[in-house]
């Protein structure tokens, strides 16, 4: 009891908001929306591996469509947490991608493949051997990704590269190997974020499926991809208490990280059952706020730390000028662009277009 | 090899390889945009055909210009993490600008590729527009991040530590205007020539759809001729602001050896050693001319810094020289076309699609504007060396301490190799239809 009382403690006590945090929490925002919306397309990605049966073209002609025309601004989500990073946390971005060098490679090449093969299969007109192929290496990059983001999320987590030991005198494997590879943590993450964003397309999918069998499909893979979410969560929490203590305290202690669990399990609630019922628009929003309340509990237990356990927000940020201008450009930015993001996807996302989707030739 | 030296060529490789498809990426929209405001202004249904099989090509070209975009952006700290740690706060206005420039690329160019007949036309062309601006946009913003490596500002060092940063200063530095303007033009005109190519080959092989074929002919002349033509003008500003920032690089660009009045040096090779070219054609005191106005004026060589200091002058002498002559072609065809546009206004000379030696001409001149903005990027950043910021940091204090960097470069290298066949794949099945069709 008093070790959660000094806990909870040393939580509260920086809670001094200064401009490296708005920005840290901008960026969480933007992780927010990317998981949201590029989270579901790799999920996309994962049903089109494990489409089966009778309306196995179905299914992936529907992904393909929900996909089609928005991943790319999806994906721009990532790309302004990396700037938002490099720029406003320079140290912390020059960290990182050297001490995580190696997944992040792998991570990169995932990006590469999973974008620029679905785009060639849907360009691609010709239904052959070629364009199969495409269609493999787009869904095994949709699996493969999220998984080495999630890693390299849960190693930074697990505080084991923060900035206080001496590396410059450890082996290649000893530095840029083993703090994810054999990080039990991360690996959870990991699996953690593979369920997640396929829950997320499953939920998804099932409002924008076109007739009520193909909805059921979706329907089904959304209720397994749950369970095998649930259980990610609990083997995370498990491996949390032995390989990220201050993170498993800050999940599990405290007013707020309360008010967070309850969130989180409400939704899942919600979410389960409304898929159970058949009402999918309410789990499509119920799935949405169950990864946004996750996301967001995550960051919360890593708060006052951009890389735990010893990397602090205030300490790794850059100049105010630099950070204030940066939050004036967004603010100016997010008023221009969130029309434009609205508009798109009313374009795209309307039932009545969504029921009579035309094909590109 | 060491690491520095694969991380630099994998730097390399994956600029070289994203400024295709980022140069694509700006100018296509601009053709396509073209295209369908004629369309609009004409009801000619050939053009509005035009634009849609153009969008075609451009999605796979936008697609593996933004992945490879990405690719780059982690690059920076995963090859430089040096570099990014002092650099980042101070040359990061440009970097989020270019975030939200791409933002504004991804979202309407979504609705520009798949919702042709979703909204009206005319909201359809303006969304073609924004994705036009914002990807020159994007590009500009870019290449003053760029500009900044050149001609650091906007930061004052005192002890070695970076104070008084001024993010909107560094972001309009010395080199930003000139560099930004250079390379949109660089892009409008390769893309113009490039396109154009293709269109004059479907011509020569006497194509069944000759009226396809010369309307998007035009629509690419429009673009890569002015663009090629206003680009020597932008060169001269060019050098003269390399000759105030950064006078080694101009010397090795034009081999110009030893302080003095500077010739202007047409091929040759140069001898490092001895401080001597050999070989060139040399036109006395014209460099001096250029820059100073005066034949004898005197220009910095090579020698006015130590060996240690001076980049690997056989590259940049022959990629400078690579991309002037590679302008001047472009610019000659240039003046070309526009005479022939004036004598078939008067009536005389063949219609484009019988006038076969201009075709020829277009048809070698198609990849020129592509290997000029590579030899000019090699100028650029290898002209730079040993520094990655000008007289403020090396390029050997930058690198990840990471070993074994030959892996991540052989990976990447099969990386883009792969999906340059795959693109050349897919857009030879597109034109081989084209042509036939």
């Amino acid at each position: 009891m008093m070790s959660d009382l000094v806990a909870q403690g040393a939580n509260l006590e920086p809670l001094t908001w200064t401009l490296p945090h708005a920005v840290a929490g901008t960026m969480v925002l933007s992780l927010n929306a990317y998981v949201l919306l590029a989270g579901a397309d790799f999920g996309g990605g994962v049903w089109d591996m494990f489409a089966v049966g009778r309306e196995r073209e179905e299914q992936r002609a529907i992904i393909e469509d929900a996909i089609g025309p928005i991943w790319e601004a999806n994906h721009v989500w990532l790309i302004l947490v990396v700037v938002l990073l490099f720029t406003c946390f320079p140290r912390a971005f020059a960290h990182l991608a050297t001490e995580l060098h190696v997944p992040i490679t792998l991570l990169l090449v995932g990006i590469v493949l999973r974008g620029s093969a679905f785009t060639f299969r849907k360009y691609d007109s010709h239904r052959d051997a070629v364009q199969l192929r495409w269609g493999r290496i787009f869904s095994i990059a949709s699996f493969v990704t999220p998984m080495l983001l999630g890693l390299c999320l849960g190693t930074v987590a697990s505080g084991r590269v923060g900035f206080g030991r001496n590396r410059a005198n450890l082996t290649f494997g000893e530095r840029f190997v083993e703090p994810w590879l054999t990080s039990p943590f991360g690996w959870a993450v990991a699996l953690l974020t593979l369920s997640l964003f396929a829950f997320l397309a499953a939920t998804y999918l099932t409002v924008e499926a076109e007739h009520s069998s193909l909805s059921r499909d979706f329907r089904r893979r959304a209720l397994q991809s749950q369970f095998g979410f649930l259980a990610a969560v609990g083997v995370t929490m498990w491996m949390a208490q032995a390989s990220a203590p201050t993170l498993h305290a800050g999940l599990t202690s405290g007013v707020l990280a309360v008010l967070m669990l309850s969130a989180t399990g409400a939704a899942i609630v919600v979410a389960v059952f409304s898929l159970a019922t058949e009402r999918y628009r309410m789990a499509r929003f119920a799935a949405a706020a169950q990864a946004t309340f996750v996301l967001w509990g995550w960051a919360w237990s890593q708060f006052p730390f951009l890389i735990p356990p010893d990397g602090r927000i205030d300490a790794l940020a850059a100049s105010p000028a630099m950070l204030k201008l940066n939050l004036i450009t967004l603010a100016i930015g997010t008023v221009i662009l969130l029309p434009g993001f609205a508009y798109l996807f009313w374009i795209f996302k309307r039932k009545d277009v969504i029921s009579s989707p035309e094909r590109e030739q | 090899m060491n690491d520095l030296l694969f991380a630099r060529s994998q730097m390399a490789m994956s600029l070289g390889f994203h400024i295709i498809f980022a140069v694509i990426g700006i100018g296509m929209p601009a053709l396509m945009v073209i295209a369908e405001w004629r369309w609009l202004r004409t009801g000619n249904a050939v053009l509005l055909d035009l634009a849609r099989r153009w969008s075609r090509g451009t999605s796979i070209m936008f697609a593996v210009g933004a992945v490879s975009g990405t690719v780059l952006s982690f690059e920076l700290g995963l090859l430089w993490p040096g570099f990014m740690e002092y650099a980042g706060g101070i040359i990061g206005m440009p970097f989020s600008l270019e975030g939200l420039a791409f933002f504004t690329e991804a979202i309407f160019l979504g609705i520009y590729l798949f919702a042709w007949d979703r909204i009206s036309p005319r909201a359809h062309l303006f969304a073609g527009i924004l994705v036009a601006v914002s990807g020159a946009l994007s590009g500009a913003f870019v290449v003053c991040a760029n500009a900044w490596m050149n001609g650091p500002a906007g930061f004052s060092v005192i002890d070695g530590v970076v104070t008084d940063v001024q993010p909107m200063v560094a972001m309009f530095n010395p080199a930003a205007g000139v560099e930004v303007v250079h390379m949109t033009f660089a892009a409008f005109a390769a893309t113009g020539f490039a396109v154009a190519g293709v269109h004059a080959f479907a011509l020569l092989k006497r194509t069944s759809n000759k009226e396809f074929h010369r309307a998007a002919l035009q629509i690419a002349l429009v673009v890569g001729v002015p663009a090629a033509m206003l680009q020597p003008i932008s060169g001269d500003w060019s050098a003269r602001v390399v000759g105030r920032l950064q006078p080694v690089k101009l010397a090795a660009m034009e081999g110009h050896m030893r302080t003095g009045p500077a010739a202007l040096v047409i091929g040759g090779w140069p001898d490092t050693d001895q401080l001597e070219m050999r070989g060139a054609i040399e036109i006395p005191g014209a460099i001096s001319l250029l820059m100073k106005g005066d034949r004898s004026a005197s220009i910095p060589g090579l020698d006015a810094v130590s060996p240690d200091d001076r980049p690997p002058v056989p590259i940049v002498h022959i990629a400078f020289q690579t991309m002037v002559a590679c302008g001047i072609v472009l610019s000659l065809i240039g003046i070309w076309t526009i005479v022939r546009a004036l004598l078939r206004r008067r009536g005389r000379g063949k219609p484009l699609p019988d006038d076969r030696w201009f075709l020829r001409a277009i048809i070698t001149a198609a990849p020129l504007g592509f290997v000029a903005i590579e030899a000019g990027w090699t100028v650029t950043e290898v002209g730079r060396q040993p520094w990655i910021i000008q007289g403020f940091m090396r390029t050997a204090d930058a690198v990840t301490p990471m070993p074994g960097l030959w892996i991540s470069f052989a990976l990447f290298t099969a990386l883009y190799i792969g999906l340059a066949i795959a693109v050349i794949f897919l857009l030879r099945r597109q034109i081989a239809r084209t042509v036939v069709t």
